[in-house]
């Protein structure tokens, strides 16, 4: 155990912990106590923030469309990545290192950018408000990173497998679910963890998309936090809760991403 | 230092190791002396960089000692001892020269730089880098990148073995040797003590004054080539070494000598009494190929063995016979004749080996 | 990898193109549309040429802001790139732990960026947060609200916490993919723990380190949600950054010509700043 190196990591890990304690410290304490006096842990614990949360349909219906849109979301990226980047791998054909280079400024453009014309676009479509127009919307940067990452993936195995199910009489499409999917596990892994991640994560676009039906929890929140008494315990329930998903979904792959750190390439 | 001194060494990679297949070096103990030129010889895991590794304090063994003259060394890292090591896959400093990769072994021990230069001179031009010397290490050859590892090792002053773990493995035939001239003139050169590890016979006996032949995990003989051909001290030496290797027979010990099948071999007294005297579970002769010897002629008191092969070499032939149902090999010189559908041989008493439980029996008159 | 030449395989780019399409050059016509166009309601609109974009490029309040958003990202990239790498230096290179270490460092990074902003509002308080309440007892005059040099800190140390961690990850891929041999042979060659990083790990890092850089410049570049849930682009508008100046003029003020010709310039500046990354970063390669 080096010294020199154990510290400076505890010490950064301590730093990323603390505030996100003090945020779940917050959710179990009532208002009146988060405002009389500062305290390191909840002299007087209360679930009532969390039930709040729980029972208040406008609360609760913020995380379930934005867990929707997300999935949506995640589920098409890798639906159509998969095949683009089977094609970048193994394919060269007319302006492939084009498209592959327009795909990647997508992911440069700010989002900022987009809000009035994805506004009008979806409300001239008749998507505004729906959590397809926001799953839609974010595929404009996941899809490009979805590609990249899984390209990686798909370079790391050799052709002669593909050549050897070809042989042996498999259709593609067989092939392709029944050969390849398995073998790149860990890279879709990862890909549906990055995904999962830049979608959950979006603001900006998934609140101007939508207004009632598809409203996403962090619209509700920054909703709350423009009304005259911010309910402080409340709020930090709300966001205690929207941690947790990303937590589940870091357990679900993180053998996936530690091979695929292994692999160098993510 | 005048000689490297393992002493009853052992080392297993495990925590607890239970028996002896737990570990990748059995208790050994062997002395290298100042100056020589060593192969360290056998098949892939038998513990070959293990030790090579030992030695340089890479890694530190889990039983034994490890000695230079006379002091221990187990708990000195590798910074601190004065050996160089270079490795199967070459490694260069990318973003530096070629020269700067040379020098940097001296910078890092705070010579100063008109003794750099001066070194790296001498070493460059021993090696024949002298051109490359302002290239960039990223863009060379595999061979070249393989002698600056090999400079770096050169260019301390302080060192005094360097140890070789495969270096040829990635070079181009055509290279290989070159290289390995270039390696044996550096050894008469700098009278280094040099240790190469190698799988390949060749490259043992052409570059090595000495070779350990290293199996599962010991040192099983150490002699010189010749030495090693001649009088094979077990049977993994007799069949590594040579092509093809020795025949190893299993037999058992009949009257006046050892048999199998319905052949006898007689045996002088004295072995037979060093093998009354010792225990053994398994007994085999051993015998050369080259040591076989051929009749011209059917003749009575020889054996008779089938020819069931012959493969035609240009200068030599290699026969396969059939011997009361066990396999020969016999090689044959280009000028003698080749028997047909039978052959008669006799095993030289002189070049027939007994070998119980793997390890050369000799009887005391040696 | 040996590529077949195939124009089929379009077929199999095709979706990801539509799409992409759809959602990318749809919108970016109606902005190019709008950047030239006057626009007063549904049905009277008037070309207007390049004049937006001049009025843009003289409009002293994007001046500013596009200059405190170059500070920003510039401090942004000063910090999180050594750190990252050093935070991936002290961690384990296998087993358990590091695995805790990489789940721990992820979470920041899955918090939606409004909670990240609402998690360093709370904190940075006086009256409710552990950071504002410590600060002061400690006699440190700190108020983020009120004063912009606190603001600045605090939204720059938000990003910190934010966004190192993805630094450290792909730093840390990058080391793991250093193979053992180079570091026998560097301890072979008595170099100190500085040789090693100057000479092997940085070197070996260099396609990693390139993507954690023009990451972290493209995202802090378009900044929004989390230092407006903090300050609000306050006070007055220190903090204001690009992404929010351009929402407010799109969304806010409904200024849509001005808008989107600033949107056009807004995208080409960080194409070329990235380009320019690319090319210094790539460069050395060339030789």
């Amino acid at each position: 155990m080096n010294l020199r190196k154990v510290v400076p990591l505890l010490l950064y890990i301590l730093f990323l912990l603390v505030p996100i304690y003090w945020l779940v410290n917050m959710s179990f304490k009532t208002n009146g106590e988060i405002l009389g006096g500062l305290s390191l842990w909840p002299q007087d614990f209360t679930l009532a923030n969390y039930k709040v949360i729980f029972t208040d349909e406008s609360w609760y219906s913020g995380y379930i469309n934005s867990l929707y849109y997300v999935c949506l979301n995640t589920v098409i990226s890798l639906t159509v990545a998969l095949p683009a980047a089977y094609a970048f791998s193994r394919y060269r054909f007319l302006g492939d290192k084009h498209l592959f280079f327009w795909l990647l400024t997508n992911r440069m453009a700010p989002p900022a950018v987009f809000l009035l014309p994805f506004f009008q676009l979806y409300s001239s479509i008749g998507l505004f408000d729906t959590h397809i127009a926001v799953a839609l919307a974010h595929c404009l940067f996941n899809v490009p990173l979805a590609v990249w990452i899984l390209e990686g993936f798909i370079s790391g195995v050799p052709k002669e497998i593909d050549e050897t199910a070809y042989i042996d009489g498999y259709s593609f499409p067989k092939f392709f679910v029944k050969i390849f999917i398995p073998l790149i596990g860990s890279g879709i892994g990862v890909t549906a963890f990055f995904c999962f991640m830049f979608s959950w994560v979006e603001l900006l676009l998934a609140r101007t998309l939508t207004s009632v039906n598809a409203k996403p929890i962090a619209a509700v929140m920054t909703r709350t936090v423009s009304a005259s008494g911010i309910d402080w315990g409340v709020l930090a329930a709300a966001g205690v809760l929207t941690i947790l998903p990303g937590m589940l979904v870091i357990w679900f792959v993180r053998n996936h991403v530690v091979k695929g750190f292994a692999l160098g390439r993510v | 230092m005048a000689e490297i001194r393992l002493q009853n060494l052992a080392h297993s990679y495990s925590k607890q190791p239970g028996g002896p297949e737990d570990y990748a070096i059995r208790e050994m103990t062997h002395v290298w002396h100042q100056g020589g030129a060593y192969a360290l010889l056998g098949p892939s895991g038998c513990g070959k960089s293990t030790l090579l590794n030992i030695i340089s304090g890479l890694l530190s063994p889990s039983e034994g000692q490890v000695w230079f003259d006379d002091k221990v060394v187990n708990d000195l890292t590798p910074e601190k001892r004065n050996i160089a090591q270079v490795f199967q896959f070459p490694v260069v400093y990318d973003t530096m020269t070629v020269f700067d990769n040379l020098a940097f072994p001296l910078r890092n021990q705070g010579v100063d730089e008109a003794r750099v230069r001066t070194k790296v001179n001498e070493i460059a031009e021993v090696l024949d880098l002298q051109q490359l010397l302002k290239k960039k290490a990223s863009n060379l050859t595999a061979d070249e990148k393989q002698k600056v590892s090999m400079g770096r090792g050169l260019v301390r002053d302080d060192v005094s073995a360097i140890l070789f773990d495969e270096p040829l493995t990635v070079i181009d035939p055509h290279l290989k040797w070159k290289l390995r001239r270039k390696l044996k003139q550096i050894h008469e050169q700098f009278n280094i003590t040099m240790v190469y590890v190698t799988h390949d016979q060749l490259e043992a006996s052409t570059f090595a004054d000495k070779i350990a032949v290293m199996y599962g995990g010991q040192i099983v003989q150490f002699g010189t080539p010749r030495e090693l051909f001649e009088k094979p001290l077990h049977t993994f030496v007799g069949y590594f070494i040579g092509s093809p290797g020795m025949n190893l027979i299993d037999v058992q010990p009949q009257a006046g000598g050892v048999g199998f099948a319905d052949v006898h071999l007689p045996l002088p007294e004295a072995m037979q009494a060093t093998l009354a005297a010792t225990p053994w579970k398994t007994l085999k002769i051993g015998i050369r190929p080259e040591f076989v010897h051929v009749w011209d002629a059917p003749f009575d008191e020889a054996m008779c063995a089938d020819v069931t092969h012959v493969e035609d070499l240009g200068t030599y032939k290699i026969l396969t016979l059939d011997l009361s149902g066990q396999k020969l090999k016999v090689r044959l010189q280009e000028d003698k004749p080749v028997p047909e559908g039978k052959a008669w041989i006799s095993f030289p008493g002189q070049w027939l080996m007994l070998y119980a439980d793997d390890y050369l029996l000799e009887s005391g008159h040696e | 990898m040996n590529k077949v030449h195939n124009n089929k395989a379009w077929w199999l780019v095709l979706p990801v193109f539509l799409l992409v399409a759809f959602s990318a050059i749809v919108p970016m016509m109606t902005v190019v549309n709008y950047s030239v166009q006057d626009i007063f309601d549904q049905s009277s609109r008037y070309f207007v040429g390049a004049d937006w974009f001049r009025q843009v490029l003289r409009d002293p309040r994007l001046h500013d802001s596009l200059l405190r958003q170059f500070i920003y990202s510039a401090c942004v990239l000063l910090i999180e790139i050594p750190l990252g790498i050093a935070v991936a230096l002290c961690m384990p290179t296998k087993g358990r732990w590091s695995t805790v270490c990489l789940i721990l460092m992820t979470i920041p990074l899955l918090i939606p960026w409004n909670v990240v902003g609402t998690i360093w509002q709370i904190f940075g308080r006086g009256d409710i947060g552990l950071l504002g309440w410590t600060l002061n007892k400690l006699g440190i005059s700190y108020n983020y609200a009120s004063n912009s040099a606190d603001a600045w800190v605090t939204v720059l140390v938000m990003d910190v916490w934010h966004w190192t961690s993805l630094v450290a990850m792909l730093s840390y891929s990058g080391l793991r993919a250093i193979p053992d041999v180079y570091y026998q042979a560097a301890r072979i060659d008595q170099a100190s723990a500085w040789a090693i990083f100057r000479h092997i790990q940085l070197p070996k890092m260099k396609s990693v380190l390139l993507i954690a850089v023009m990451l972290r410049f493209m995202d802090s570049f378009m900044i929004y949600t989390e230092p407006f849930v903090l300050t609000g682009g306050g006070p007055g508008n220190s903090t204001t950054f690009l992404s929010q100046t351009l929402t407010t003029m799109a969304l806010g003020q409904f200024d849509l010509g001005p808008a989107a010709a600033f949107s056009l310039v807004y995208f080409l500046i960080i194409l070329l700043v990235s380009w320019l990354f690319y090319t210094a970063m790539t460069h050395g390669d060339k030789n």
